[in-house]
């Protein structure tokens, strides 16, 4: 009798105990490592909208965090493992050079959850997920062909890999389609955020005659530049306007929050897996910035019926005949490059002058 | 796609233009060192001064409160510095070395809310017929008003170190702080001015780089300026003019590195950007190789503590 009620007794209280620790769940915990300050204007900043509104969509449910301005290599894997050991169920690493150390810490950590941007090592408990930039490139480059008066280009470009390649001949095709004497001047900076060399490459690609600059930098610096010398620019990563009113002509904008949203959705969910995500216009990862009123009304319709075409995918910016730069095929007549080329891209297309560098 | 596609005009004056801070920090950490005191934390004066000088041109929309407070800053910054290696006798490398891990976080904390946001323009001089002038107005007016700043100082500062009776207590106290003592001088209150002057200077080098030549805030965007400054000064073998040499050379491997890729000549950039650290040393070699040794060696009390004895 005696011990029935202690039995009961002690089921309630389990079951208040239970429903007491439910209601007050630990909420996830995401974290965010970035390569620049969340103040850059430019990917970082981006990558940090994302972090927003993914508080902004679970509020209570879940705590996110981030560390900025982390370089890549060693020091980003004392940071992953911190991030892990603190209690992360899920991690985003939002640049390249995060590959390996993610890779790393994920294998000692097989219950915390990653995901990296723009790489290409994937595990169980790696997701990798990118943007094609170059559909973006594709539109920009249009209109710079469309834009140049000296038709001389300049492109800033960071680290000579697939990404920053593939991004160069999607817009040198673009350009060249509308304007057979374009030339592109490029000058690789061998960083991702540094304003004052970034700033140094854009005055001097102004000096060597360049009316149009692109930039494959996370800095507004060149923006800023363009701006104060009155040539054109395009904002990167994100839309820039403020930094250059009139220089600006339009902007590929990485939007990544829908995806961070939906994968914290599938962590909650507890369907996340090892996924490899590689969206563009069509999801709205990548998005064109509003196009400026400098640009003539025609080359605005121009531009955006690429941008459609692309997004319902009757148009792949890399369709063939495209021969490489030595002047061998690459893509016979019609014939579409198909992603893992894209991915490994390591060479430049026919009429882009210099070489890249190793 | 040459070399001739390098004007060489523009190049010249984009060089003056961009070895501006590093001239700056260079030529106030000499005349720290010239008194004897080793200070690391360049860097860090400097970003403070970049990141006081953007808060500061931004809230009262005066070029000139910017350079003050850049100066001022850098000067602020280094008197921690001071106090803390000469009168509290701690190491100077040591401290240095902090003052610039200090400075760099202290300057992303303030310029928090200041990242991605733009000045308002730097005036430049006008000066009407002489900057019209084929070439010449190119090389010599073109420039805005710290540029020519930079240079007077530099001028100013060979001359008060060896034309002046404070320049000879100053070099005085650098070779041999002790004797400098026991003549009466004021060893730390002058090594107290100099470390503030080298602060006002890096300041002011930081200062120039974030309202003229980039021109924003983003955090540690002097990008390792501060370090360079401190080879260049050992390149000049602390000699003033020779500081706007070293300073040429440094920011000019780095424009013309950019200048090649853009005019399509292959060079591969990590051989530039080593470039004036090789040279560096090989003037370090001939440095101590020279027979004219006491003019161009470091002082002889440089980084050595300096205890006051009756």
């Amino acid at each position: 009798m005696t011990r029935n009620i202690l039995q009961k007794v002690f089921a309630i209280l389990a079951s208040i105990f239970l429903t007491f620790s439910l209601a007050h769940a630990e909420p996830a915990k995401v974290g965010f490592i970035y390569v620049g300050p969340v103040g850059d204007f430019g990917w970082t900043y981006e990558h940090d909208q994302g972090r927003l509104a993914v508080e902004e969509a679970f509020g209570d449910k879940v705590e996110t965090s981030y560390v900025e301005n982390v370089p890549e290599g060693a020091d980003a894997e004392r940071v992953l493992t911190q991030m892990a050991l603190a209690g992360n169920d899920l991690i985003f690493t939002t640049s390249f050079g995060y590959m390996d150390p993610t890779i790393n810490v994920a294998a000692k950590f097989p219950d915390v959850k990653f995901e990296h941007a723009t790489g290409y090592k994937r595990a169980d408990n790696v997701s990798i997920y990118s943007a094609r930039f170059y559909e973006g490139r594709a539109v920009i480059g249009h209109i710079a062909g469309k834009m140049t008066k000296t038709n001389q280009i300049g492109y800033i470009a960071s680290f000579p890999i697939p990404e920053v390649i593939r991004g160069i001949n999607s817009a040198y095709i673009h350009a060249k389609k509308v304007n057979p004497d374009v030339e592109f001047k490029i000058v690789w900076v061998f960083t991702w955020f540094d304003p004052a060399k970034e700033a140094d490459a854009a005055q001097t690609l102004i000096e060597q005659g360049v009316d149009v600059i692109m930039q494959h930098t996370d800095s507004t610096a060149p923006m800023t530049i363009a701006e104060e010398k009155g040539i054109f620019a395009f904002g990167q990563a994100s839309d820039m306007m403020e930094f250059g009113p009139t220089a600006r002509l339009s902007s590929i904008i990485d939007n990544w929050a829908p995806y961070y949203v939906a994968r914290t959705q599938a962590l909650l969910d507890g369907t996340w897996e090892s996924v490899d995500v590689w969206d563009g216009i069509s999801t709205g990862m990548v998005e064109i910035g509003e196009f400026s009123d400098r640009i003539p009304e025609d080359v605005r319709a121009e531009a955006q019926a690429m941008a459609d075409a692309i997004s319902d995918g009757s148009y792949h910016p890399f369709t063939g005949p495209i021969n490489r730069q030595d002047g061998s095929a690459w893509l016979g007549d019609g014939e579409i490059a198909d992603d893992g080329t894209l991915l490994g891209m390591n060479f430049y297309v026919e009429g882009l002058s210099g070489s890249i560098p190793n | 796609m040459d070399f001739a596609a390098i004007n060489p005009l523009i190049f010249f004056s984009t060089m003056v233009a961009a070895s501006i801070p590093v001239l700056l920090a260079a030529l106030g950490e000499l005349v720290v060192e010239k008194s004897g005191v080793l200070n690391l934390g360049v860097e860090g004066m400097m970003i403070i001064g970049a990141v006081c000088g953007f808060i500061a041109i931004y809230h009262t929309g005066s070029p000139l409160f910017g350079v003050l407070a850049s100066i001022i800053a850098g000067g602020l910054l280094a008197l921690i510095f001071g106090i803390l290696t000469q009168v509290l006798h701690s190491n100077q490398v040591a401290t240095g070395l902090a003052l610039t891990l200090f400075g760099l976080g202290l300057s992303a904390l303030l310029g928090q809310p200041y990242a991605g946001i733009k000045p308002p323009t730097f005036p430049k001089p006008d000066f009407g017929l002489l900057g019209d002038l084929p070439v010449l107005g190119q090389l010599f007016f073109k420039y805005d008003y710290l540029v020519y700043v930079a240079f007077i100082l530099v001028v100013g500062v060979s001359y008060f170190l060896n034309r002046t009776r404070g320049g000879l207590i100053l070099r005085s106290i650098g070779e041999n702080h002790d004797a400098a003592h026991a003549l009466g001088y004021h060893v730390v209150r002058v090594r107290l001015a100099a470390i503030m002057f080298g602060g006002g200077c890096a300041g002011l080098g930081g200062g120039y780089l974030a309202m003229i030549r980039v021109p924003q805030w983003t955090e540690g965007m002097t990008a390792g300026v501060g370090w360079i400054a401190l080879a260049l000064v050992v390149f000049a073998s602390w000699r003033p003019y020779r500081v706007i040499l070293g300073a040429f050379l440094f920011g000019g491997v780095t424009l013309l590195q950019l200048n090649l890729q853009a005019v399509g000549i292959k060079v591969n950039p990590a051989y530039l950007s080593m470039a004036p650290y090789l040279i560096t040393i090989v003037a370090l070699v001939v440095i101590s190789g020279s027979s004219n040794r006491l003019s161009t060696q470091a002082p002889g009390s440089l980084g050595r503590l300096f205890h006051k004895t009756m």
